[in-house]
């Protein structure tokens, strides 16, 4: 039995999914037999866990700060363990920029696309570049603030007068976003767990909107807006091949413990790895339970492998 | 010794999921929050200003009056207070009720009256009488987004009218309602916030409130006027309610204490032809058997020891400075292509920005200099009012009213300036002074949405 500080809520538009899986993780661990102290991090931060002294922090934020490596960081001056990526692995993976040059780098297929910041708009007239983007790209273009980790400010660009306002709506979130070319067909995740033997890729999920769409915010985190398929019903080895895939991308990005995947299979059968979630969603519409669920693993036990993970990895670190 | 369990056993997630999805009503399968939820929830964080609420200053209710009236009551009517009460309301109740009606200069028989658990209720209890999936309710665009939650509920069919600076365009009403009818649909009842409307912050004129009513009885229409606001009057004479334009032959109305006294308490009422009545009490009693008791009678205690007009007159006094500080304040720092509404009332201003600012993720930018507003989408059904966001005036001091009016207007620049760098336009074109202003009102007044009101101008010319 361990104390556990289980970290949730912070300051970023997924809060109100992060105490959803926070208050997951808290029942679980305490049928674990654990003694959990709940830290909604906020600027006391610091001041509850060295009062607390926990042996490890389970970190269930997502979004900014949970899950770009900042929460993390502070976690390595204290010297708490912490379930998931460290911090280089979370800076990676939350910039979906950082990521694509890795993946395209990698070898790994990410569908083409052009990054930019504010200042090359507003300093170097990249306006004047779009059209050739656009011709690039060809419509629709998905236009992503680089740094989100939900679908808010993901906006579809469906002719060259949309890409304007795509553009201001995505730089709402961040400074920095990409335009990337749209990959039509089915959209599928695969979330990867350590395991005793390195880290194993779960079964695929699809998510199906109900009643057709663009799979937005919304829909992911509401039961009965989208339907998840598990495991997904693919083509021959693309199962295979999502999970290679998720395995490399998460081992490229220098992820531990837990993360998950998201990719798409186009209607040429060709798989795409979009972006990689350093800690994805535990509420009872996530991903990442569900294909756990399918290999046999159920939530408790999910989560006592998560935390096992950080002890692995803190004592890998003093070695 | 049995005890439950300290934890509910470990559930599985999928099944989790497909059980409970499996059991949700096909009504609820509408009954979706708005995607900017969890942006909205962001507003609740003490370091945001925020615009987002439609709460009045209940900060500036004498806490000793409170005190007074709650002593009184455990003097003389502890037990009662305490007690059930009939469904349909107390009888001292509705004569506080038919008080605060006849301020606006209704005359209420007490017996067309039933207290309601808050004026949202209202529309509950209304759309469940009359709603059949599928029906039609004729609403104003924008609309208060919880009646339109309440009729999704119902999964009414809502037609949304456009609004100008006269608040429903009663001409467009009845081209809505000839084309609902050739296609054999024959609306339920219109449903109108006609005074400083909910976003909107717009009044019906007479000449309108004469046809609306007019327009019901050659139909036979029910009317559903929903008035919480109608005493928070900061300037003009007051206008007649539709329900005394009509004699409550076809008007039904809706009131609350809420926005005069204490939205806390939960009262509102609702007033209807007697058969309608009868049946929106079977369905009260199906909610909740009767309205809390003790609110019933803190109402009661405050009115007879107190003025309570006295009161409305305060706050009438802090959100008229506050409305004006926000108006100053939207004059001073919005850029010139914004346009907004000057409520004569209410709590509420409707700005509308170029239509290239979402004002979803606008939000977002704004929450990251602490400022929150309400995103428009959520007063249309029809994925209008993107573009628009709903400011609340009465819950901020207006030292907060002014600095978060800077706020979110530096973002909308740095947004109108970025669209202009992305699209060639010049930032200089940008914040030109608009074509139409009308500087005998004292403010750019706007009408909604501004296609039509060129129409309009165009035909009164």
């Amino acid at each position: 039995m361990s104390k556990v500080a289980v970290l949730a809520g912070g300051s970023s538009f997924e809060r109100q999914v992060s105490l959803r899986s926070g208050a997951r993780v808290e029942d679980a661990l305490e049928r674990l037999g654990h003694d959990v102290v709940a830290i909604d991090a906020g600027s006391d931060l610091i001041q509850r866990l060295r009062a607390e002294q926990p042996d490890a922090a389970f970190v269930a934020m997502h979004g900014r700060d949970g899950e770009d490596g900042t929460v993390q960081e502070l976690l390595e001056i204290l010297g708490v363990p912490y379930t998931g990526s460290g911090v280089p692995a979370c800076v990676r993976a939350m910039d979906k920029v950082l990521t694509k040059h890795g993946l395209v780098e990698a070898g790994i297929p990410t569908p083409e696309f052009f990054s930019f910041n504010q200042t090359a708009f507003r300093e170097l007239g990249a306006a004047d570049a779009l059209p050739a983007i656009e011709q690039r790209l060809q419509f629709p273009i998905v236009v992503k603030p680089a740094g989100q980790g939900s679908a808010l400010g993901i906006k579809f660009a469906r002719t060259a007068a949309d890409v304007p306002g795509a553009l201001v709506a995505a730089f709402s979130y961040d400074s920095k976003v990409l335009l990337e070319r749209f990959v039509k067909g089915r959209d599928l995740a695969v979330s990867v767990l350590e395991g005793p033997d390195g880290p194993l890729a779960l079964p695929v999920v699809e998510a199906v909107p109900v009643g057709g769409g663009d799979y937005d915010f919304q829909a992911r985190y509401e039961i009965g807006r989208t339907e998840f398929i598990c495991p997904a019903d693919l083509p021959a080895g693309s199962t295979e091949r999502a999970q290679e895939l998720a395995l490399r991308t998460y081992e490229l990005l220098g992820c531990f413990g837990f993360a998950r995947v998201d990719l798409m299979l186009d209607e040429g059968g060709e798989l795409f790895v979009l972006e990689a979630n350093p800690i994805p969603g535990l509420t009872e519409t996530s991903l990442l339970p569900q294909a756990a669920e399918e290999a046999g693993i159920g939530f408790d036990d999910l989560v006592a492998r998560i935390l096992e993970s950080a002890f692995t990895r803190s004592a890998q670190a003093r070695a | 010794m049995s005890s439950l369990p300290p934890n509910p056993p470990e559930r599985s997630t999928r099944r989790d999921l497909e059980r409970y999805a499996g059991l949700f009503s096909a009504r609820t399968k509408v009954m979706t929050s708005s995607a900017t939820r969890d942006l909205m929830a962001m507003s609740d964080r003490p370091d945001v200003i925020s615009f987002a609420g439609g709460l009045p200053d209940t900060s500036s209710f004498p806490s000793e009056t409170f005190a007074a009236i709650t002593q009184k009551i455990a003097d003389e009517s502890c037990a009662k207070a305490l007690q059930y009460g009939p469904t349909d309301g107390l009888a001292e109740t509705k004569r506080c009720i038919a008080d605060v009606m006849a301020a606006e200069a209704m005359a209420v028989d007490t017996d067309d009256v039933l207290v309601t658990t808050g004026g949202q209720q209202v529309l509950d209890l209304v759309t469940k009488t009359l709603i059949d999936p599928g029906d039609t309710i004729v609403a104003e665009g924008p609309s208060y987004p919880g009646a339109l939650n309440a009729f999704k509920a119902y999964q009414a069919n809502v037609v949304q009218v456009d609004m100008d600076s006269d608040g429903m365009r009663v001409d467009l009403l009845e081209e809505t309602l000839d084309r609902l009818d050739s296609e054999g649909k024959r609306p339920k009842f219109v449903y109108t916030v006609p005074s400083f409307q909910n976003p909107g912050g717009v009044t019906l004129s007479l000449p309108r409130r004469k046809r609306l009513v007019e327009v019901a009885r050659e139909r036979e229409l029910l009317v559903l006027e929903d008035n919480p606001y109608g005493l928070l009057r900061y300037e003009g004479d007051p206008l007649p309610t539709l329900y005394s334009l009509d004699g409550g032959v076809y008007v039904m109305y809706l009131g609350t204490f809420s926005k005069i006294f204490s939205p806390g308490l939960r009262l509102g009422w609702v007033v209807a032809p007697p058969p309608v009545l009868s049946r929106i009490n079977l369905g009260k009693q199906q909610a909740d058997l009767c309205t809390s008791t003790l609110s019933q009678i803190l109402v009661q205690a405050y009115f007879a020891h107190h003025d309570w007009r006295d009161y409305v007159g305060t706050l009438s006094e802090i959100y008229r400075s506050r409305r004006d500080t926000m108006l100053d304040a939207l004059a001073e720092h919005f850029p010139a292509q914004a346009e907004w509404t000057r409520p004569g009332g209410g709590l509420f201003i409707w700005a509308t920005l170029p239509e290239f600012i979402d004002t979803s993720d606008l939000l977002a930018r704004a929450l990251r200099d602490s400022v929150a507003f309400v995103p428009g989408e959520g007063a249309f059904l029809d994925g209008r009012g993107r573009s628009s966001m709903r400011l609340n005036f009465s819950g901020s001091d207006e030292d907060r009213i002014r600095e978060g009016i800077r706020r979110i207007g530096e973002v909308i620049k740095e947004q109108v300036a970025l669209y202009g760098t992305l699209t060639g336009e010049q930032a200089e074109a940008a914040v030109a002074p608009p074509a139409e202003v009308e500087p005998d009102e004292g403010g750019r007044v706007v009408e909604l949405p501004r296609r039509a009101d060129r129409e309009r101008r165009a035909r009164r010319s």
